[in-house]
Order: structure tokens, then C-alpha cells, then sequence
């Protein structure tokens, strides 16, 4: 009998709480967590009331409206927007195809896009424009339906994602004097194509940089090293100031456009960053890992391939992930050389003389689209460090 | 015992006035030895004595400084290609196993079929689950070795190195990072190995697989073989007096 009760199986106990348990757990424990919850609770009262009577009685949400196309794309003009909409519709199709394809995070972000869309076509936008988001609607939902299970597109659609870069560029910018010169690239747009720009060059830049660094080779190790300590002792803005006056100097010929000196300013910069976060996962490599990988017979590249990268570059997500949400912050620097990105466009905005004395509402808005980029950054960063099992195995 | 009288005179590996430095530091002082086909060789001797050093120049974890080094007919040199080439030929196991932390066990084993001898995949995981089953681990193959036991991880890194069909195999205190109860079904695959004819190298503290395995047992201290002989004598007659004391030391325990 005993035996048998022995071998029975037990079921861990459960550990889903009620929410009163759960209060009194984290919140009521002790008498000063109590009364530290009472106070906050009285001061987030009066902080949350003023801040809502102000925005639903006193604020003039009229501005953000009014400017909407300003603070999306800036000066880009009416006739050309389709260029626009043309680039989001190839980022459509990628996204909606690997939402099918992979599903998880991407699928997530496809929903939540198609949500933004569905929401943006039933406020009072003009027809056109609602046209065009109902289109990414579809187009998102046929192509999800197109890639589902058909895993051996996989390499074909990250080409498609490498590809739609260049691709995006020459849309958005067209040919000669018909297309839509950079210069009038603003707003969010401006935002945007500066991060990405930023971040997918300058993370294989800095991975690239960090290896140099580790190299065997001084003369590599040396150069690596002083560009990255260089680079990390000046401020972005004046990266930004130097790359707008120097560039020119150095290559007259050339006639590289305010936009693109941004760019390589952006991420030079980050890209010395990015190194140094890299080079911390690579430390992090015990040596036995490479020992290991060589009496296997795997050479350098190899090594550092499959043995060495996918470590190190896995235990510093967090720190990346820092990165290339503080490069997205960092781009709203470029409004001092005369580029209006969204940040830009907040301040004209709020120079407008129509405008006055609404800081506030416009600077909010701005700051609530910072906060939805950087937030899903954040968000995706934790998620693939769960697909990833960093820190199990 | 009849696989070492028939290669008795087909050397593997021949090491000719072996000396290694670190910075100042004299580690290896005049290794001259040389190891048969089918040979099943155990190092031993106190530690810093320079073993781990020796075996990892074999494979050129370690470079050497002076003398010669030949395995298999091939001379170690900086010449990246007979290093690699002598890699292929030699396995190495580790006192810390060294598995791959980022892969499954089956693809620790895959990945140098595939990239190195440039078998396919299926390929590749056929010779690798063959392996497993060799090892005695078949059920382990898709899990991750932080989820294995320390003896069915060393077990994984063995059969991470025979799938590159080496000739030879480097053993570096195989069972050291080992608890007790997994020390012998690390031996047990050792042992079984060393039936099957293959060239072994072995540093070990063991000295029961030491005496029932080894056809030779290479006795080191500060950086130089004192002592070589098969292990009746060995053990029973040491000629040495640091052999004496070295072996009435580790009987003790
Ligand atoms: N990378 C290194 N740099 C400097 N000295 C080293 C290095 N590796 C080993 N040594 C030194 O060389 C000597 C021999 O080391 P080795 O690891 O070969 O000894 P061992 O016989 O394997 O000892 P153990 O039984 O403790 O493993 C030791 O004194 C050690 O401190
Ligand atoms: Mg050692």
C-alpha cells in the first residue's frame, strides 16, 4: 500500500494567485508598504486629475490634426505621397509574408500594424488616405496567407527584407528633378529612415569592429581600437556638425546630400558603440569554447560563425537593444542642422504663429511616438531573449 | 594487447626534443617520444608537471618552441594547412567537456561533419544519432547539454570528436570535473573505445583504467618524462624514486 502511494505521481502545487492575494501579497505586507501604498496612491490621484482635466478640458488637440501630414513626412509634397505609400506597401508585403512565415513576434507586429491602420482609416482622413490604409490592411492579410507554411521561402524573403532597403530608397526619392528631393524628406519619415539606416548598418559595422578588436594582429587591433576611442570621446552633435561641414571638405567632388551625411554620422557613431557592447559578449566567451571548436577542426571564420557570434552576440540583446533605442532618440539631433524630422517639426510647428503656446499637446504627441518605437523595440528584445532561451541553455 | 605487437614499429605520432615556454616559464624540457598505431598511452604525474601542455601541442591548442612534432606523417608547423589537416585526424576531449552551450547535443556532434568534412546534413545526423546510441545517450540528442548530467555531457563531447573520424584520440582528464557515480559510465565508453582499436592518449588520475587499459604509462615531472613502461611494471617496479613516491601517493587514495 505505502509503496504505491509512494510512486503516485505530485502535481506541483499551483501557483496562480487571486488578485486580492496578490495585493496584500505585494502591496499590504507590512504596515509601512501600507502606508507607502496609501501615499502613492493619493499623490498618482492628484497628479493623474490634474493632468486629465488639463488634456480633456484645457488642451487644444486641434494643432495635432491640423499638422498631421507635417509631422509624418514634413515637406514631402501632396502629388508624390504615393511614394510613400508605395515603400509601406512593399514593407507590407515582407511583413505580412514572414508574419505567415515565422508568425511569433512577427506575426504580433503585423496585427498590431494592421490595428493602426484599420483605426487611421475610420478617423476623418480624406478618402484617399483612407484608400490607402484599407490597401495595407490587405496587403498585410493576402500575403500573411500567401507565406503561411511555406517554410522554404524563409532565405528568400530575407533577402526580400535586405533588398527592400535600396529598394525603399530609390521609391521614396525617385529619379531627377521629378522625384522628391531629399531635402524635403521630413518628419516621422526622416525619423525613421535614419534609425533603420543607423542601426542595420552600424550593427555589423561594431560586430566588425569588435573582432578587430579581439584580432591577433596589433596593426588591427590598434586601428579598430583608436577609431572606436575617438569616436566614443566626442558627442553625437558634434559628429553631426563635423560630418555636416567636414565631409564636404574632404570630398568636393561629391556632392553627398545633407541627409546621407547624417547617416554616416549616425552611424559611425553608433557603430563604435555597438562595438563596445559586442566586444563585452565576446569576453564573455570561455576560452574552451574556442579550444573546443578548433580540435573540431573549425577554422577562424568558421569559429567565429557558429561558435563564438551566436553566444556572444545572445548575452548582450539587452545591451544592443539600448543601443539602437538610444540611436533612435539620437536622431532627433539632426533638427539642429537644419533637418526637419519629427522632433523638427514639433518645434516649427510650435513656432507657427497660428500655434501659439501650445508646447504641451505638440511636444506630448512627439514624445507618445517616441515612446510606441522605443517601447516595441524593448518589447521585441525581450521576446526573442525568451525564444532564445538566453540564460537556460 | 595483438593491436600494439602488429603496429610495433608503424609510429603515429613522433615527438623529437619537444620544449615549450611560457614567457620565461620552462614547461616542457625535451619530450622525446613516440606513440604507435593502436596505442593506448596514459599520462600521469603531478599536477603543473606539464601533461595537459604535452597533449595540447599534439593538436596545436599549444605551440611549441623547439623540436619536432609528426603525426601521422605530417610535421606540425605554422603551415595552417597541416594544422588543420592533423585537427582532422586528431580528436580532443576536455576535463571541462567544452560542449557548445548555444546548440543541441546533435548538432555539437553535426557541426564538424557538415562544416569540416562537408557531409550533409542528413548525412551528418545519421553518423552523429549512431554515435549517441554508441555512447549509450540515443534519447538525449535534442536536448541541450545544460540539461544533461555532467557524465552524459562528457559522453556527448566524445562522440562529438569520433564523429570526425579521427585516428587519434586526446583524452585531458576526462573524468576529473566528474561526481563519482559518473566517472565509470565515462570509463565505460573509454574502455569500449580502446578495445575497438583506436589510438588513445590519455592524462588521468585513474590509475585503475590506467592499469587494465594502458599498454604504456608515461610518468611526467617538471616538464619531462621521468619514467615509461607498461603498467605491470610500472606500478609494481618503479625505478624512479619521484615514480615511487608519486604512486604511493595516489594508492593512498
Ligand atoms: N597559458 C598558460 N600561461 C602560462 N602558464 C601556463 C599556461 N598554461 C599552463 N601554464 C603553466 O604551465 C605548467 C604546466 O601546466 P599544465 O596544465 O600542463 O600542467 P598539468 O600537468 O596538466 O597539471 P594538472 O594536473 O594540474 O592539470 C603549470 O605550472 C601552469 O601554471
Ligand atoms: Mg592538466
Amino acid at each position: 500500500m505505502e509503496e504505491q502511494e509512494l510512486t503516485q505521481e505530485i502535481k506541483p502545487p499551483a501557483n496562480t494567485k487571486g488578485l486580492g492575494r496578490w495585493l496584500k501579497d505585494n502591496l499590504f505586507n507590512t504596515w509601512y508598504n501600507t502606508l507607502l501604498t496609501c501615499l502613492a496612491l493619493v499623490f498618482l490621484f492628484f497628479a493623474l486629475k490634474g493632468f486629465l482635466t488639463w488634456a480633456f478640458t484645457e488642451a487644444e488637440w486641434d494643432v495635432i490634426p491640423a499638422n498631421f501630414r507635417l509631422f509624418m513626412v514634413g515637406s514631402y509634397p501632396q502629388e508624390q505621397i504615393w511614394r510613400v505609400w508605395n515603400a509601406i506597401y512593399i514593407l507590407s508585403v515582407l511583413m505580412g509574408l514572414s508574419a505567415g512565415l515565422w508568425g511569433g513576434l512577427v506575426l504580433r507586429f503585423a496585427v498590431a500594424l494592421s490595428g493602426v491602420w484599420f483605426i487611421s482609416a475610420l478617423l476623418p482622413v480624406e478618402l484617399s488616405t483612407r484608400g490607402w490604409c484599407l490597401g495595407a490592411i490587405a496587403m498585410i492579410a493576402v500575403s500573411f496567407f500567401l507565406g503561411r507554411g511555406r517554410t522554404s521561402l524563409r532565405p528568400w524573403i530575407l533577402g526580400g527584407w535586405i533588398l527592400s532597403f535600396p529598394v525603399i530608397m530609390v521609391v521614396l526619392r525617385g529619379f531627377g528633378e521629378n522625384g522628391v528631393l531629399t531635402s524635403n524628406w521630413g518628419g516621422l519619415l526622416l525619423t525613421l529612415i535614419l534609425a533603420v539606416v543607423g542601426i542595420v548598418v552600424s550593427f555589423p559595422l561594431g560586430v566588425f569592429l569588435a573582432l578587430c578588436r579581439q584580432s591577433n594582429l596589433p596593426a588591427i587591433r590598434w586601428v579598430s581600437t583608436t577609431y572606436i576611442e575617438t569616436v566614443r570621446g566626442v558627442p553625437l552633435i558634434t559628429i553631426l556638425f563635423m560630418g555636416n561641414v567636414l565631409i564636404p571638405i574632404f570630398m568636393p567632388g561629391l556632392d553627398i546630400n545633407q541627409v546621407l551625411r547624417m547617416m554616416i554620422g549616425i552611424t559611425f557613431f553608433s557603430g563604435a558603440y555597438m562595438a563596445e557592447n559586442v566586444r563585452g559578449g565576446l569576453q564573455g566567451i570561455p576560452r574552451g569554447q574556442h579550444e573546443a571548436a578548433q580540435a573540431v577542426g573549425l577554422n577562424y571564420v568558421q569559429t567565429t560563425l557558429f561558435i563564438v557570434l551566436p553566444q556572444a552576440l545572445r548575452s548582450v540583446i539587452p545591451a544592443i537593444v539600448g543601443q539602437f533605442i538610444a540611436l533612435f532618440k539620437d536622431t532627433s539631433l539632426v533638427s539642429i542642422i537644419g533637418l526637419i524630422d519629427l522632433l523638427g517639426v514639433a518645434k516649427s510647428v510650435i513656432a507657427n504663429p497660428d500655434w501659439l503656446g501650445l508646447q504641451a499637446e505638440v511636444y506630448l504627441f512627439a514624445a507618445v511616438i517616441y515612446f510606441v518605437f522605443c517601447y516595441a523595440m524593448s518589447y521585441a528584445s525581450q521576446d526573442i531573449e525568451t525564444d532564445l532561451g538566453v540564460g537556460k541553455h | 594487447m595483438a593491436a600494439q605487437e602488429n603496429a610495433l614499429n608503424d609510429p603515429i605520432i613522433m615527438c623529437e626534443d619537444l620544449h615549450k615556454w611560457f614567457d620565461d616559464f620552462h614547461v616542457l624540457k625535451g619530450i622525446t617520444t613516440s606513440f604507435q598505431k593502436g596505442e593506448r598511452a596514459v599520462i600521469c604525474g603531478p599536477s603543473g608537471s606539464g601533461k595537459s601542455t604535452f597533449i595540447r601541442t599534439l593538436n596545436r591548442l599549444e605551440e611549441h618552441q623547439r623540436g619536432t612534432i609528426i603525426v601521422d606523417g605530417v610535421e606540425l608547423t605554422d603551415d595552417l594547412r597541416n594544422i588543420n589537416l592533423i585537427r582532422q585526424e586528431v580528436g580532443m576531449v576536455f576535463q571541462q567537456f567544452n560542449l557548445f552551450p548555444h546548440l543541441t547535443n546533435l548538432q555539437n556532434i553535426t557541426l564538424g561533419p557538415i562544416r569540416v568534412r562537408k557531409l550533409t546534413k542528413s548525412e551528418a545526423e545519421e553518423v552523429a544519432l549512431s554515435l549517441l546510441e554508441r555512447v549509450d545517450i540515443a534519447d538525449q540528442a535534442y536536448k541541450y547539454p545544460a540539461e544533461i548530467s555532467g557524465g552524459q555531457q562528457q559522453r556527448v563531447a566524445i562522440a562529438r570528436a569520433l564523429a570526425m573520424e579521427p585516428k587519434i584520440m586526446l583524452f585531458d582528464e576526462p573524468t576529473s570535473a566528474l561526481d563519482p557515480e559518473m566517472i565509470t559510465e565515462v570509463l565505460d565508453v573509454m574502455r569500449e573505445l580502446a578495445h575497438s582499436g583506436m589510438t588513445m592518449l590519455v592524462v588521468t588520475h585513474e590509475m585503475g583504467f590506467a592499469r587494465e587499459v594502458a599498454d604504456r604509462i608515461l610518468f611526467f615531472d617538471e616538464g619531462m618524462i621521468v619514467e615509461e613502461a607498461p603498467p605491470a611494471d610500472f606500478f609494481d617496479n618503479p625505478q624512479h624514486e619521484r615514480t615511487k613516491l608519486f604512486i604511493s601517493q595516489t594508492l593512498q587514495h
